[in-house]
């Protein structure tokens, strides 16, 4: 039984990706401050705009808003599209997932919790959003440097514009690389000259390139990308700021009481030898 | 009459307070080694007490369970301090008794006439594993689940036809689903308060024999005229505010941990659990909790035989079982590590140090060099155990003293 689960895991391994051991490519650093209201505010208005329409964020109501500046008439004019729905309302979406697995593969997740799901949290998100780029043999046309084989297209390319992959061609052995080409047919030259059986060629996206750009200077976008990690971070655990203020008057307390604790400790003791 | 006599005169109060308390006397020589066995009470009154509050929030249903969680977390008024202090709680409670017990180990609180109260303190942490196993199925994520299906098929791996039929009764059903999350809810609220019933024994058997210490000797050989100890103190007010002190400084860590790092880098709270449970899509990597991971390796370590994988699952649950023959296994004429043979003292480092890497291991993924050192750590694992009648009588112990030296 214990060989066909693993079996099963590693027979499915394909179809997760990059879910749970993360991706080789490293992220960048989104830089994020949770106390800056007016980042989470911008970012909450490019999720609502351009995630919303696929994407719940289904476990946090809109009231939440209020929170980080917002007041309830701001919400309801700027984040709630639909008819009828209230400030308390979860914000699940009307798109349902039997559907949307139909039409894309796999009903596109819920965000609430993404930044606590992927390896690196709001650095994750940041580098998935600027890792868009072309790639005609997927069927959307675009690919994900981060999330290999992405399902979704990239909805903000409008703003950043539209990035092709500069490859490297790497030839490894046994997951070792054991050197770089610009070009396949250098590596495939390399290959044969030294006419070493177990060495594999494998392209990899070195770069990207921005082709056409967007509405958007590079630095704006980056603004863009690092507002919805900011967002989406919030969301996944709203209270974190709250918690970590609490936190140090507990930890001041609890000093405080050991010190008191161990000078009642030390007098008490006195007579034991 | 006063109040406390009328009361005394219809329950013992003052009786209970002090044979247990006032006038129990405690060897005055115990160092921070003995702070743990408080601490995890007081852990498990947090457990209690943070589970009943999450239990009236929390939904045991497949379709409700894990947005429960999450409505707990956000929209229940210190819902995430409740929860916290339980997710943080479970991995502290874990944390003070491993020490509790290598405490045991090192200075042979397990020998005559303690041999009763080992046995009845490996019950508590079978009690304990249970417990922790049912209630981390609760949240109904991706590891709650995955991992809850790897334990549970571990029963359908025994033989003689019993193992299919036994994981579907344990189940209920033919995978894991709403009818086992009901039911593990219904044991992982049962089991803490047989949990708090086997504490009660454990300090009544405690209480008979009285306290071991460092030097392994026992203080009721020397007493004074009045029949006290010599080397004893009342546990209240010496210890109990002695361990006061302890109860301040694991605080720190504890609440330190649940304010500033609740997840504790992927180790207490795993980030594929904050993704629903979904019976489609296995994730990559399946590691149970960390507190269970020495087991999980030494249950990898062992290869099917003959397409079977219950060798693995005896190995995993024998390294438990062999806890219960320790007091027996252990030949040394003396208790403490403090004069024992200088083989024992390198054999229960060797221990220490082999749990830790088991542990560590059980969170990596397979590849050959783990399980090779897998298999390494699982055979001194039990070597510790099962050469212990041989290497305990070995090599020269040290004097014992007559009285507790400081």
């Amino acid at each position: 039984m214990r060989r066909l689960l693993v079996g099963l895991a590693f027979a499915l391994t394909p179809l997760t990706g990059m879910t749970a051991g993360g991706p080789a490519v490293e992220l960048e650093s989104a830089n994020i401050d949770l106390t800056d209201h007016a980042s989470i505010q911008r970012g909450a208005k490019y999720v609502v705009n351009y995630c919303m329409g696929c994407h719940s964020t289904q476990y946090v109501r809109y009231k939440q808003m209020t929170k980080v500046g917002l007041t309830e008439d701001e919400i309801e004019d700027n984040m709630m599209f639909a008819d009828g729905k209230k400030v308390g309302d979860l914000m699940t979406i009307a798109m349902p997932e039997e559907d949307s697995a139909k039409w894309f593969g796999a009903a596109p997740p819920d965000l609430t919790l993404t930044a606590r799901i992927k390896p690196g949290g709001a650095d994750w998100i940041y580098t998935y959003m600027k890792g868009f780029y072309t790639d005609p043999s997927r069927p959307l046309g675009v690919n994900n440097t981060v999330f290999a084989n992405v399902g979704m297209p990239h909805v903000l390319w409008d703003l950043q514009g539209i990035q092709d992959p500069v490859y490297r061609f790497e030839v490894s052995e046994d997951g070792h690389t054991v050197e770089a080409f610009d070009t396949e047919a250098e590596a495939a030259a390399f290959i044969d000259q030294q006419g070493n059986p177990d060495y594999k060629m494998e392209r990899v996206v070195d770069r990207l390139e921005l082709v056409q750009p967007g509405s958007l200077t590079a630095a704006e976008y980056d603004q863009v990308a690092r507002d919805i990690a900011t967002y989406l971070t919030y969301l996944s655990e709203p209270v974190k700021v709250e918690r970590q203020r609490i936190g140090v008057w507990v930890m001041l307390f609890l000093v405080v009481f050991t010190v008191l604790a161990y000078l009642m400790k030390k007098e008490w003791w006195k007579d034991v030898h | 009459m006063s109040l406390m006599t009328w009361i005394d005169d219809r329950f013992p109060a003052t009786k209970v307070w002090n044979e247990h308390l006032a006038q129990y006397y405690a060897p005055k020589n115990m160092n921070f080694w003995y702070f743990f066995g408080s601490l995890a009470m007081l852990v498990l009154v947090n457990q209690i007490v943070t589970g009943v509050w999450l239990a009236m929030l929390y939904k045991p249903s497949a379709t409700e369970a894990f947005a429960s969680v999450e409505y707990i977390m956000r929209d229940v008024d210190y819902g995430w301090l409740l929860r916290y202090l339980h997710s943080t709680g479970a991995s502290a409670f874990f944390v003070v008794v491993y020490l509790h017990m290598f405490r045991g180990l090192i200075y042979g609180s397990y020998r005559k006439p303690r041999e009763l109260l080992w046995i009845i303190g490996v019950l508590i942490y079978v009690a304990m594993m249970a417990t922790a196993f049912f209630g981390y199925l609760l949240p109904w994520g991706q590891m709650s689940y995955w991992g809850a299906q790897v334990i549970v098929n571990l029963f359908a791996a025994f033989p003689f036809g019993i193992g299919e039929p036994l994981s579907i009764w344990i189940r209920g059903d033919y995978v894991i689903s709403d009818a086992t999350l009901n039911r593990f809810f219904a044991l992982h609220f049962l089991l803490p308060f047989v949990l708090a019933a086997l504490v009660f024994v454990h300090i009544v058997a405690l209480h008979k024999v009285g306290s071991n210490n460092p030097d392994g000797i026992e203080i009721k050989k020397v007493k004074d005229e009045n029949g006290i100890p010599k080397d004893g103190i009342p546990f209240h007010p010496y210890y109990t505010v002695k361990d006061t002190v302890g109860l301040g400084v694991f605080l720190i860590f504890f609440l330190g941990i649940v304010f500033f790092a609740p997840d504790f880098g992927g180790l207490f709270l795993e980030p594929p659990n904050f993704e629903p449970a979904n019976p489609l899509k296995t994730p990559e990597h399946i590691a149970p909790v960390w507190y269970f991971t020495p087991f999980y390796a030494m249950l990898r370590a062992v290869p099917p035989i003959a397409g079977s994988a219950f060798p693995g699952v005896l190995v995993m649950f024998g390294a438990i079982v062999v806890l219960f023959f320790v007091p027996w296994l252990d030949r040394s004429p003396v208790k403490s590590i403090r004069y024992k043979s200088g083989i024992f003292k390198a054999a229960i480092a060797i221990f220490a140090v082999t749990f830790v890497v088991l542990a560590w291991l059980g969170l990596q993924p397979s590849t050959p060099l783990y399980t090779l050192m897998a298999q390494v750590f699982t055979g001194l694992y039990f070597a510790f155990f099962l050469l212990m009648p041989i290497y305990s009588k070995l090599g020269s112990t040290k004097p014992v003293p007559e009285r507790v030296t400081a």
